[in-house]
């Protein structure tokens, strides 16, 4: 049974629009792109690619841009989050995947994803008015008790810090972290752990000998999304981290990112300041599709691995890709 | 033979001793265990710490005229009124509204197109590909990318709409790919069925498809509602910032995460208070926006 070409026109005119729709988003990348290295080209062409990047000097009033304190704030916060959350966020998955009984796992679930509701700014708000005083004190007993070690000790410890700055990261990549290894562990095989826990193993021994080097990759990809994610946050950071251009000197001082720059004096900028703070959201951008391209070959690798379809009885197939992508 | 639980200490004179396991195995077990339910308490302890304050400071500051006056900028002395949060409550409620128009159309037809059409196979990989890439941008560049575009490009200043197209942006990946994993389990049978009966392929589309997947892809259009109307950053240079209640997307519009943002690094204590006032309007406008879209999962056959 054909049908006449009018009859046919909505469908065709459906398939070309949802087509056009998806190229369009392409092209409105590709030119965001373009226009963001146009902006930037005049702070690249002022000091060059490397010395933009790696110059010790952030002087606006001097028009001297060196991205180099804000590059390395960017690069002590996260490691400080990936420091402190990763553990936590997986151990905690391991709890909630392999012990948790069946009761509890529903509320502590949605808790832990509750982290991710709050609000970058309201993270910020209670960072510095609470958590920042708070730490104030326990901050300058180790500065004073470790004062030999560079870095750490030594210093006048300040309420805004690198520290808090990191600390507050980590609470925010908790849940993301804690989501990824936890889609990643329902991939083990169960005859994975019923084999280990047949042979005696104890429930620990099983997790450690069957469930952790079979998600290692996937937890790594899943720590590497919480790297994007603390490289490129703003608000919180630009509250609690102090706002001084200068190459940290120790843990407890206050320094700056480059998220953290661009949220402050942007407004205020012209000409090859504003270039600059462009140059920096481009090193930014491209940061951080490097760490997430890694991070999503790491997940993906985990979940094609697995003998067993990531599909559950009454789960949705590709999940896991998807909460990769949501990033929830 | 009867089981043995795992971790039974060994019966003396029990031929089954031998498998039992040793004490040492059994401390390392519980001591584990203990450390990862340690674990998981210590990820709790900030969102109650965080909640607890919020609840205690932003009650103080709500009142009648909380929510009804717009703040007045004053913040040098004490008995001027510091005022409300109306324009940012409104600002946040329209931006985030216009965000999502624009956002749920755009991100389920993308999600159409790769799950019902998807050719040339290249086409759909690299749309695929750049709908991740935007899931990676920082928020912060979201709000650059409308002002070069919007701002720069056309030599006009901040607008409300400006705000909402920046939040779009946010949206549209969330959108685009929680809409494509609930669309890819929607029954092939369904869909053949309808072919066979002689429906066209776009009624097929609008009349089973999508009816099918509606419930599953809400939940995942309020995540994306409830991530933008938090976020701050996207709107700092695209919505600008102002104290006025305006209604006029096409003015600077002032919104509760701009609010707070501009509150936080007040000296003046009852400014700082009226930033945790807001703070609590906004944490719960997006976890009632939480709650509904899990409650629609919960009901959804997809979700």
């Amino acid at each position: 049974m054909e049908r006449s070409p009018l009859a046919r026109l909505p469908d065709r005119a459906l398939k070309y629009g949802l087509t056009s729709l998806a190229a369009l988003i392409l092209i409105l990348i590709v030119y965001f792109f373009e226009r963001l290295f146009v902006e930037a080209h005049p702070a690249f062409s002022a000091a060059g690619l490397f010395g933009f990047v790696f110059g010790n000097n952030w002087n606006v009033s001097a028009e001297h841009f060196g991205a180099l304190p804000l590059v390395v704030g960017t690069l002590i916060t996260s490691a400080l989050a990936l420091l402190m959350g990763v553990p936590i966020a997986v151990a905690a998955a391991l709890y909630l995947t392999e012990l948790c009984p069946r009761r509890l796992l529903a509320p502590l679930t949605i808790l832990i994803e509750l982290l991710a509701a709050v609000p970058s700014v309201v993270y910020g708000l209670w960072g510095i008015f609470f958590l920042a005083p708070k730490l104030q004190p326990a901050e300058q007993w180790v500065a004073d008790r470790l004062s030999f070690i560079p870095f750490i000790g030594g210093g006048v410890v300040t309420i805004p810090n690198y520290f808090v700055a990191g600390l507050i990261l980590a609470i925010m990549i908790l849940p993301i972290v804690s989501a990824i290894a936890r889609e990643v562990m329902t991939t083990v095989p169960p005859d994975h752990k019923e084999a280990a826990l047949g042979l005696g193993a104890t429930r620990w021994e099983m997790v450690r000998m069957a469930v952790i080097p079979y998600c290692r990759p996937g937890i790594v990809g899943g720590a590497m999304l919480g790297l994007g994610r603390a490289i490129g946050e703003t608000i919180a950071v630009t509250i609690v981290i102090g706002n001084a251009p200068q190459l940290g000197r120790h843990l407890f001082g206050q320094g700056y990112t480059l998220a953290a720059v661009i949220a402050n004096e942007f407004g205020e900028a012209t000409g090859l300041h504003r270039s600059a703070l462009f140059a920096e959201a481009l090193v930014l951008f491209v940061l951080t599709l490097l760490v997430n391209a890694l991070a999503r070959i790491f997940v993906v690798r985990t979940a094609r691995g697995s003998r067993t379809p990531i599909v559950g009885p009454g789960e949705a197939p590709g999940d896991l890709q998807a909460a990769v992508a949501v990033g929830a | 033979m009867s089981a043995l639980p795992i971790g039974t200490p060994p019966i003396p004179g029990d031929r089954l001793a031998r498998f039992a396991v040793s004490s040492r195995r059994r401390r390392t077990d519980r001591a584990a265990r203990g450390l990862l339910l340690a674990a998981t308490l210590i990820a709790l302890i900030p969102l109650g710490l965080i909640l607890y304050y919020l609840i205690v400071k932003g009650l103080g500051a709500w009142s009648w005229s909380f929510f009804t006056t717009d703040p007045t900028g004053n913040t040098f002395f004490k008995s001027e009124s510091i005022g409300g949060i109306k324009s940012a409550i409104i600002g946040t409620i329209e931006m985030v509204a216009l965000a999502s128009l624009i956002a749920v159309p755009v991100g389920v037809g993308v999600a159409l197109w790769l799950v019902e059409y998807g050719q040339p196979r290249w086409f759909a990989h690299a749309v695929r590909f750049f709908i991740d890439v935007l899931t990676g941008v920082p928020s912060i560049v979201f709000g650059l990318f409308i002002y070069i575009a919007l701002v720069v490009g056309t030599g006009s200043s901040y607008a409300g709409y400006k705000g909402s197209l920046a939040l779009s942006l946010l949206m549209l990946p969330v959108v685009t790919r929680s809409a494509e994993v609930v669309l890819q389990l929607v029954p092939n049978a369904l869909r053949e069925s309808a072919l066979a009966l002689g429906a066209a392929r776009w009624k097929v589309i609008f009349r089973v498809v999508l009816p099918t997947a509606l419930t599953g892809m809400l939940t995942g259009v309020l995540l994306a509602v409830a991530r933008a109307a938090g976020e701050t950053a996207p709107l700092l240079f695209a919505a600008g910032a102002t104290n006025k209640s305006t209604t006029d997307l096409g003015q600077f519009m002032n919104a509760l995460p701009t609010q707070i943002y501009k509150d936080v690094t007040s000296p003046t204590e009852s400014v700082v208070n009226r930033a945790w006032g807001a703070a609590l309007t906004l944490v719960t406008m997006i976890l009632i926006l939480n709650l509904i879209a899990r409650l629609i999962a919960r009901r959804s056959r997809f979700a």
